[in-house]
């Protein structure tokens, strides 16, 4: 269980606007966070990661992450975290890329198996297509088995094909991890397919929270840019 | 031809050491420092950014000055150094060391800083996020990933320290096989008239600096193409 009460000033393109966000997301689900850019969606899964300071509390099951002014640095967080453009270590191989994260090569291989990139595992980043790469970024934030997986906008950049293939990987190793996972996404279609629950943001507000097939029936009288 | 068996290469071998102690003790001391300046948000920013390029502006003769009176034996600075250690720091070539660490630093680490702050935040907070410390991404991450901004940095602050000499002057003076280096000797050779040693000198100064400069160039365009 994901307890967010979260608080933050932004100073976004459209003025300050305060994000505030109180969750409670359950272990083992897949949410997908909507919202038109701006609306404070990115930072919040930053947030979560421990990569940006915020007011307010954060507990993950027994673990505290965030209470006051104490706050569990990202190293000790255990968490994966896709980025939309990969963020891939260039002077490290497809392996080593995995392996900077945790030394089971096991692991490493076994990912690499279900992505299908066994055959490049010794290949560097630069050598792979957008595809491709995202793939071996979807492995390495899966190398520590973590309780929470946070995707910004992970297939945005990537064709209608890939797409369709990597939401099918996400969605096997979400299972067989049997991780909780918040991914930011625009695309209806991703949503309904990958998530069971989808929450949209506006101005920094939780606006709309429902399942995802709900959401989905009521998207053509939604006015979200979703 | 008589002259050339004279010519003594020590100054040379000096020019070496001091540059090579030199960019060993700037590149430990500038990798923390050009990191802090290429992620901190402090607003003194400017002020430490103004006082490292400090050394590209001043006249080296206003900063040998300064740190001549700075590390003379009646400073304080000297004081504790002689007192504590034993160790004189002007007139010397352990002197010599600590000028250039200053007259140099700004060629360490401006590359060091300008590669830094273009690496992607993102591949910086990857390695945060799997678990990785500053110090480990700093070694694994960023360093590797800045090879031309590093090759620069390091040839660049040895060229340089090689190059010197107002400071070298004010602060070592000119003792033969203590801080005697190569440009002080070919100043020396043409205060006393011998201008065919002073052309031997000076070309050997030139074909290495060439040489030096060119290894740079030569790995820089490599490593576009590998697609660093």
């Amino acid at each position: 269980m994901i307890k967010i009460d979260i608080n933050k000033k932004l100073h976004g393109s459209s003025g300050e606007m305060d994000l505030n966000v109180n969750l409670q997301i359950n272990q083992g689900d897949f949410v997908a966070l909507a919202g038109q850019s701006g609306s404070g969606k990115t930072t919040l899964l930053r947030i979560l990661a421990g990569l940006e300071e915020a007011d307010g509390t954060l507990y993950i099951d027994d673990e505290v992450w965030l209470e006051g002014k104490k706050a569990l640095p990202s190293q000790k967080r255990k968490i994966g975290f896709v980025f939309q453009d990969y963020a891939l270590f260039p002077n490290m191989s497809v392996i080593e890329n995995l392996l900077f994260v945790k030394k089971d090569k096991e692991l490493a291989n076994h990912l690499l198996e279900i992505t299908e990139l066994l055959e490049l595992k010794d290949r560097l980043p630069n050598s792979l297509s957008g595809g491709q790469k995202q793939r071996v970024s979807l492995c390495r934030a899966m190398m520590n088995k973590p309780k929470l997986l946070l995707m910004d906008e992970p297939l945005s950049a990537l064709d209608p094909v890939m797409r369709t293939k990597l939401q099918q990987e996400i969605l096997t190793l979400h299972k067989e991890f049997n991780t909780t996972t918040i991914m930011v996404s625009h695309d209806p279609n991703e949503i309904s397919k990958l998530s069971n629950r989808v929450i949209v943001l506006e101005k920094g507000k939780v606006v709309k929270d429902d399942i995802a097939s709900n959401l989905l029936v009521e998207k053509t009288i939604l006015s979200f840019d979703i | 031809m008589s002259s050339l068996e004279f010519l003594e290469f020590e100054p040379f071998l000096l020019s070496f050491k001091l540059a090579g102690l030199t960019t060993i003790i700037l590149f430990i001391i500038s990798v923390p420092l050009a990191w802090w300046l290429s992620q901190t948000k402090s607003k003194m920013k400017p002020i430490w950014e103004s006082l490292t390029a400090l050394p590209i502006v001043l006249p080296p003769s206003v900063l040998g000055f300064y740190i001549l009176v700075a590390l003379s034996h009646n400073s304080p600075i000297g004081v504790f150094f002689d007192e504590t250690f034993g160790i004189k720091l002007v007139f010397n070539f352990t002197g010599l060391v600590v000028a250039s660490c200053f007259y140099s630093l700004p060629f360490m680490v401006q590359p060091l800083q300008g590669g830094f702050e273009s690496i992607n935040k993102n591949m910086l907070e990857a390695s945060y996020v799997a678990g990785k410390s500053k110090i480990e991404t700093i070694i694994k991450v960023a360093l590797p990933n800045i090879k031309p901004a590093l090759m620069t940095a390091i040839i660049v602050t040895f060229a340089h320290t090689v190059g010197e000499f107002g400071v070298v002057l004010m602060v070592g003076g000119s003792i033969p096989g203590e801080t005697k280096v190569a440009s002080v000797a070919i100043y020396e050779m043409v205060e006393i008239m011998d201008y065919k040693a002073a052309h031997i000198y000076s070309a050997i100064m030139v074909v290495i600096s060439f040489l030096v400069l060119l290894s740079v160039y030569i790995f820089n365009g490599k490593q576009k193409k590998i697609g660093f």
